[in-house]
């Protein structure tokens, strides 16, 4: 299903300049004001389908970082040079004058069927280039090659890997609420390239990347949607297989992370209680005893010892966090008022976004693993499902304002600023990043 | 064993044969309507002895919760145990239980709630003598609502069921 990319960096482009990265973004906190960065137009040079194509890719690495809310992208009709200018020659005093403090420009050529781009990012304050690279692709590769771009230079100026070049699959829903059609897709997570993975003739829930991001797992209702299962969808061939007809519900699949082990919940006679499923043998092993309880929603620590879960086996739901090696029952670490649900580790493994639910409310918040520094990033008529994006930076939730909103997919940042609605075809719910 | 209401002349002959009958299938009949205007008329009576529409409409497929509950009430206790004796008299039918919750929670805690309520209505029913084997237990959480939520309480309460339905 995935598009095999062919995508070189072929050198890394040096200009004899002092590297020092003095630029570095670092939001820790409280409200963050956007760097202001110049990316000038890049050049197709005198070719017209080279400049068509130099266009869309500039306004794609614009778009990107415009919209992570850490850059505020300095009006290209100041401008005072053209990237093929900036590439040879950037003139740092007049750039200082447009209050810009980073400059980005970029040349593509024609290069066999496909084309190759030379970028370069500098530090306008120390006049120093912060990288130069080369990438050589495929012509139809060539917002993959713009994603590319906007993720070096997030990374040189946050010193966080960059989530461009990424992809998020979602429920796609349509339809009235009494005749609801679930879907599962794919898109870039700028929205674009969307795909259905599923037809919608059953319903389909959580779905959950593996860690490599070629394999889905999630739960399918199946035949009239009267045989419900987990299911674990390929990307690289496009087959869906079912995890095997074990007894119960099961539900909430979620990859370990050596893709090795899926742990998910079955709900069985009154009581749901965590499983792991090892996939080479599909040999199951029973995490959690508690007899009436409800544990629910589990998810591994980045380093794979420990699992956080949601469990209503002291009254309501809570999060606990347990031992991942062997079964018994977790430690209790949400303390506050209110229901805890949905936890999902962080991929930097300090934190876990959780979803609340008190007096009437939902809200998208992170704790860490002791239950220290709770924080409520957003709050709404009903909010779930949080997501992280791979760097650890934003959380991406579903999003409905009230009982007559459509349902939508909200990021926000993890100091709960520059909250945005991602784009989607219709309405879209649980997404995974 | 699963019963399925096949012949349209048993179900013409039944429908005169029950109490309270609307206007509209005593018409359709007398008139000799068509086999599907009747088929469809007779899915819809609460005429048939036997069948889905008279489990729903003389002994009640639905048993409802408090909000985040499974436990019963008394009113749904009676409703499982008229369920039992219909179940005792028409022992051919298997049947499903569907769970289901309102939509405030979460897709993931809802579909464990909706078992845990589907399963506390089959252990009433099991109690009331009938067979484990004749029940099957499914859970929608709050994503097949069966009614509209419209904001208020009253759509709220509507949507916490276990739903029992014939096979």
């Amino acid at each position: 299903m995935k598009k095999v990319v062919f995508l070189t960096f072929l050198m890394v482009v040096g200009l004899i300049l002092p590297v020092q990265a003095e630029l570095r973004i670092d939001v820790t906190e409280g409200i963050f004001k956007p760097i202001p960065i110049a990316i000038t137009p890049f050049s197709g040079g005198g070719d017209a389908e080279m400049t068509k194509l130099a266009q869309d890719i500039t306004s794609v690495i614009v778009s990107d970082l415009e919209s992570c809310g850490l850059f505020k992208v300095v009006d290209p009709a100041a401008y005072i040079q053209s990237a093929n200018d900036v590439m040879t020659n950037p003139r740092f005093a007049d750039w200082r004058l447009l209050h810009a403090e980073a400059l980005v420009g970029g040349l593509i050529r024609r290069q066999g069927s496909g084309f190759q781009v030379d970028f370069r990012l500098f530090d306008i304050f120390t006049e120093s280039q912060l990288t130069g690279l080369s990438l050589n692709t495929e012509a139809n590769n060539w917002r993959r090659v713009a994603h590319k771009i906007a993720d070096e230079v997030y990374e040189k100026l946050t010193g966080d890997k960059g989530y461009f070049d990424t992809r998020i699959v979602y429920i796609h829903e349509s339809g009235t609420e009494m005749k609801r059609k679930y879907r599962l897709a794919i898109m870039d997570q700028d929205g674009e390239s969307h795909q259905f993975l599923s037809s919608g003739e059953s319903i389909v829930h959580t779905p959950r990347f593996s860690p490599d991001r070629t394999k889905i797992a999630y739960m399918n209702f199946g035949k009239n949607n009267k045989e419900p299962n987990l299911h674990i969808f390929d990307l690289q061939t496009g087959q869906t297989s079912s995890l095997g007809a074990v007894h119960g519900l099961k539900l909430t699949p979620r990859f370990s992370p050596d893709g090795n082990t899926v742990i998910l919940s079955i709900a069985e006679k009154g009581t749901t209680s965590l499983y792991t499923m090892d996939l080479a043998t599909k040999q199951m092993t029973k995490m959690t005893t508690s007899s009436g309880a409800i544990d629910v929603s589990p998810c591994y620590s980045p380093d794979g010892r420990q699992i956080v879960y949601s469990s209503d086996r002291g009254g309501k739901p809570q999060l606990y966090v347990k031992n991942a090696g062997d079964p018994g029952e977790g430690a209790r670490i949400s303390f506050g008022a209110g229901l805890y649900h949905n936890p999902v580790w962080s991929p930097r493994g300090d934190l876990i976004a959780f979803t609340k639910q008190k007096g009437g409310v939902f809200s998208i918040g992170v704790i860490r693993p002791d239950g220290s520094g709770e924080r409520l990033l957003d709050s709404g008529y009903l909010l779930e499902g949080p997501s992280w994006s791979p760097n650890g930076r934003e959380i991406i939730y579903t999003h409905q304002a009230s009982s007559r909103s459509k349902v939508a997919l909200t990021c926000v940042d993890i100091v709960g600023f520059n909250k945005r609605k991602i784009k989607v075809p219709g309405e879209g719910s649980y997404p995974t990043w | 064993m699963r019963l399925k209401i096949t012949s349209l002349l048993a179900v013409t002959a039944l429908v005169t044969a029950c109490g309270p009958c609307p206007e509209e299938c005593v018409t359709a009949t007398g008139q000799g309507a068509l086999a599907e205007e009747i088929a469809e008329i007779a899915a819809e009576s609460p005429c048939v002895p036997g069948s889905q529409a008279d489990f729903v409409e003389n002994v009640g497929d639905r048993v409802f919760f408090d909000f985040d509950r499974s436990t019963l009430r008394s009113e749904g206790m009676e409703t499982i145990q008229r369920q039992a004796q219909w179940l005792a008299q028409y022992a051919n039918y298997g049947v499903t239980i569907d769970g289901h919750t309102d939509n405030r929670g979460t897709v993931e805690y809802n579909l464990a709630l909706g078992e845990r309520r589907a399963h506390a209505a089959k252990e009433k029913l099991i109690a009331h003598g009938v067979s484990p084997e004749r029940i099957r237990v499914i859970s929608y959480g709050k994503n097949k609502p069966i009614i509209e939520q419209d904001g208020s309480e009253w759509a709220y309460q509507q949507n916490r069921v276990a739903i029992t339905v014939l096979q």
